[in-house]
């Protein structure tokens, strides 16, 4: 008989505002000299991972990394574009950290915990000061003061940004701070490798085994802690915004050893992407959000008008941000701007040759600031624009259509950011902590650096501390077991010799995902969704096609280890979305709809994170429940009218 | 270079094969029918590498991952140009319009003594990541900072810097030199860091030890033909090299005047 289990995120108690002071004080502490004596595996090197390893390594902690590109600054934290939150309150328009704490509260729809968003907003400001510090070139005022702009979800100017280039660039602080602990030895940084499993000996985390994806080798790492800063699992759809190897292997091959996977179907579809052109697309680009600062979306009035924008008059244009939400108008949260864009496609109102897409349009700002002041703002994104679409944005409207941009959802962890496995700390978007059901712009920067360089140091200290650690060598029979577990899966992956390359396989599970688990969901979709998942994935296991072999780089059998926990990971999202019979954020459920159909919440009995425990092949998992409580943000419909 | 537009395209490739470090390669010649002009040039390669799967064959590795023209992962020289005839655009970015019916494309890995190629069109740039350890960087821990706005910098210096620190590091500036000279790459970061006020005491210590880490790993010498500027896919100027030479001459005389 299965159990549910009532999860404690080990929440401090007292006002919100005092319980992470309050924690740090209270969490033990590792001296100074015994630091040394502990080692920890840091796998990803995107913000969450290098800021963690390079704070970790600053303290005195023997640090790994591990990434699968060929260098740690590739992580794709680098194509951010927008910027970063702060309360800085450097515009003098009201912001504060309990604003900014509200904000992302509301704007994440109330499925966030309290304490963990309090603390986000907390360091946020320390974030702006650290980056500064390493010289992170944001942009100035001409006194040359830090500039700041707006983004979807806030009434207030709280984004600091550097060009449409935000994310490069704090990675590449990030990642120069971790070299400069390359350069004192602290940290060892191993390239091209990917997590293929977690180690665990006597129910702490204590290695990992990966991958080296130019010898086809497998390498068996220990150390005292793990930690996944491994990103989301958008890739899932196949058609993302992610980088092409991003992927969900590391935290869904922890879930497979007992950590729970929580809220899997909280995705987030960012509005402004550049709409699918054709099979052949590999992947989608965002259009940064900062965009709606100047950009107005608009469709056609009349049904199919198929003139150019250009062509079409002021009054004949629809505005339908602005007139549906007249206070937050083209800056609404993206969960509401996507579903909006999709509804005017799906009642004819789309443009372009599918029909699915709506207009940005930059003319009213081009008259009023002149085209260079754009151009300074956004002309990198205007560039990229046309060449992926040769199309002049400066002249005509940009077209733009929701695509999957991040997860919310991810490994379940606890206030530490410590998973419910010892030792197993997530960090970044690969855990589910701050954003709820829907994550506002300009906040995943803000959370991937909190934890990184604020919280993990503090909390890895802390299990050091209290816990008793046992010498463990890699010869120990679980690295073992688990190394020839991994060997043998693609071992397997590559002995099936069908007649259909992983690509296919790849595109049949997103084209599942995108209409079944996508922007609208319904039990009847969910359902036969979870159907069609598992027929893929039998398919899967009979027929994929990998050439090559395994002692050298195969990219075919990468993308096939990556796709095999695609296909289990979906029907995982399919499961949850099913379960979660209410809306929120950027789940929405058909039957769960206010009159104007906007996203009804159900707090009654939904008000809690799912938290998935595995079961083994072919049984249901367990899902598991933290009540969520709210002592300081109302629970109330969300309105941006 | 002209435009295609519309139709389907059909084009003979030659693209470099080498199965691993220790083997010498050739050039092996493909032939690809029904590309879209809307195709990425990456898109292009994985209709290629489809093919070969379904045929049996080995497919092309080749580095790649954020498609959007940021990583600097992807790394092809495409008709002898690194990143192809489009001037500031990766290989990512570039698309099959700015091709023909019919044109013949060759494709290599970027060539260079630091930079081994590990197979087909992938390259090892640690060399790169060994250079920034040497000393790309500021000498400052994660802790309590002043307050953000307590640096101010003119608005001109935040501009060249962050106009310095958009390189992707994806090693084509090396590529397009005849000395394979990574002088582009280190000036930049060296630059980035030297313009503002958090980086510049550190500076000529900097610019010392970078400038020997890039000799000692193998890296040409300058000489002024500004391909690497030229080729630089983010528009990296030259004049960072300027920069860089007058921060090492500080050093090396070891005066701050």
């Amino acid at each position: 008989m299965t159990t549910i289990k009532k999860l404690d995120g080990k929440v401090p108690t007292g006002p919100v505002q005092e319980r992470w002071k309050s924690h740090k004080f209270h969490m033990k502490i590792v001296n100074a000299a015994n630091k040394r004596k502990y080692s920890v595996i840091v796998v990803g090197t995107g913000l969450a991972g290098a800021s963690a390893a390079a704070s970790l390594a600053e303290l005195g902690y023997e640090v790994s990394t591990f990434c699968i590109q060929d260098s740690p600054r590739r992580a794709h934290s680098i194509a951010a574009q927008g910027g970063i939150n702060g309360a800085k309150n450097y515009p003098n328009d009201g912001d504060s950290v309990y604003r900014l704490f509200y904000d992302t509260v509301k704007g994440g729809d109330y499925r966030a915990r309290e304490s963990n968003v309090y603390r986000l907003a907390e360091v946020a400001n320390s974030i702006i000061d650290q980056c500064v510090a390493q010289g992170v070139p944001f942009a100035r005022e001409y006194g040359g003061t830090l500039s700041n702009r707006s983004f979807g979800g806030a009434q207030v100017s709280r984004t600091f940004y550097a060009r449409g280039q935000t994310g490069q660039q704090l990675l590449l602080g990030a990642y120069s701070a971790m070299m400069k602990e390359v350069h004192n030895g602290k940290i060892k940084s191993y390239t091209r490798r990917e997590m293929v499993e977690l180690v665990m000996v006597e129910g702490k985390a204590r290695g990992i085994i990966v991958r080296n994806v130019v010898t086809g080798e497998f390498e068996k790492y220990v150390a005292d802690a793990v930690v996944l800063a491994t990103g989301g699992y958008g890739n899932v759809y196949y058609l993302s915004t992610n980088a092409k190897a991003s992927n969900a292997s590391a935290a869904f091959r922890a879930y497979k050893k007992g950590a729970y996977f929580a809220n899997p179907c909280f995705t987030q579809i960012h509005p402004t992407c550049i709409p699918v052109s054709g099979d052949h697309q590999s992947k989608l680009t965002l259009m940064s959000e900062s965009l709606r600062n100047d950009g107005r979306v608009w469709v056609p009035k009349i049904k199919g008008d198929k003139r150019p924008a250009t062509e079409i008059p002021e009054s004949e244009r629809d505005y339908f941000l602005e007139r549906i939400y007249p206070s937050f108008g083209n800056l609404v949260p993206r969960d509401v701007a996507s579903r909006n864009a999709k509804n005017m496609s799906d009642s004819g109102f789309g443009v372009s040759a599918t029909g699915k897409a709506v207009y940005l349009d930059f003319q009213a700002a081009i008259k009023r600031d002149g085209e260079d002041k754009i151009r300074s703002k956004y002309g990198n994104l205007f560039e990229m624009y046309q060449r992926i679409t040769d199309d002049n944005p400066y002249k005509t409207p940009m077209m733009i259509y929701p695509a999957i941009h991040y997860t919310m959802g991810g490994l379940w962890v606890d206030y530490n950011l410590m998973s419910n496995i010892p030792g197993l700390f997530v960090l970044g978007e690969a855990n589910f902590s701050d954003h709820g059901a829907n994550r506002l712009g300009a906040s995943a920067l803000m959370q991937g650096l909190a934890d990184g360089y604020f919280v993990i140091p503090y909390t890895i200290g802390n299990y050091f501390a209290t816990e008793k650690f046992e010498k463990v060598e890699t010869t120990h029979p679980e690295f073992e077991k688990s190394l020839t577990e991994s060997k043998n899966k693609f071992d397997k992956l590559l002995a099936i010799n069908g007649n259909k390359t992983v690509d296919e396989f790849h595109k049949e599970l997103g084209h599942v995902m995108w209409d079944n688990v996508g922007m609208a969901r319904n039990e009847v979709g969910l359902k036969d969704a979870i159907s069609k998942i598992q027929a893929i994935k039998a398919d899967f296991w009979k027929n994929v096609k990998v050439t090559g072999t395994n002692v050298d780089i195969n990219t075919q059998l990468e993308k096939a280890g990556r796709v095999a926990d695609f296909l289990e990971l979906g029907e995982l999202m399919a499961l949850d979305a099913l379960e979660r019979k209410e809306s929120c954020g950027g789940h929405f459920r058909e039957e769960s709809q206010t009159e104007e159909g906007e996203a009804k919440r159900d707090d009654e009995n939904f008000c809690h994170v799912a938290a998935w425990e595995y079961q083994g092949e072919g049984v249901k998992p367990i899902r598991n429940i933290e009540e969520l409580n709210f002592e300081n943000v109302k629970l109330t419909q969300r309105s941006y009218k | 270079m002209s435009g295609n537009k519309a139709g389907s395209m059909s084009l003979n490739l030659k693209v470099w094969r080498q199965k691993n470090a220790k083997d010498k390669g050739a050039m092996v010649d493909y032939k690809l029918d029904g590309i879209s002009p809307d195709m990425s040039f990456l898109e292009m390669m994985d209709e290629l590498n489809t093919k070969l799967v379904k045929e049996k064959g080995d497919s092309i590795a080749f580095d790649h991952d954020c498609r959007e023209g940021i990583c600097g992962m992807c790394s092809m020289m495409i008709n002898g140009q690194a990143h192809g005839p489009e001037s500031q655009t990766t290989t990512c970015q570039l698309h099959m319009r700015k091709f023909k019916d019919g044109d013949t494309i060759v494709v290599e890995p970027w060539r260079a003594k630091a930079f081994p190629v590990l197979k087909d069109l992938m390259v090892d740039r640690g060399a790169f990541d060994q250079i920034i350890a040497a000393g790309g960087f500021i000498n400052v821990n994660t802790g309590n900072p002043q307050d953000a706005n307590a640096i101010l910098i003119g608005q001109e210096n935040a501009e060249l810097a962050m106009d310095a620190a958009a390189c992707i590091g994806c090693g084509a500036c090396v590529a397009s030199c005849k000395n394979a000279s990574a002088m582009l790459f280190v000036s930049a970061k060296i630059s980035q860091l030297a313009l503002l006020p958090q980086g510049e005491i550190e500076s000529e210590a900097r610019t010392q030890a970078m400038v020997a880490k890039m000799d000692e790993l193998g890296f040409g010498n300058c000489t002024n033909e500004a391909e690497c500027e030229a080729q630089c896919p983010k528009g990296i100027k030259i004049e960072n090299i300027a920069r860089m030479n007058r921060e090492w001459f500080k050093g090396a005389i070891g005066s701050r005047n």
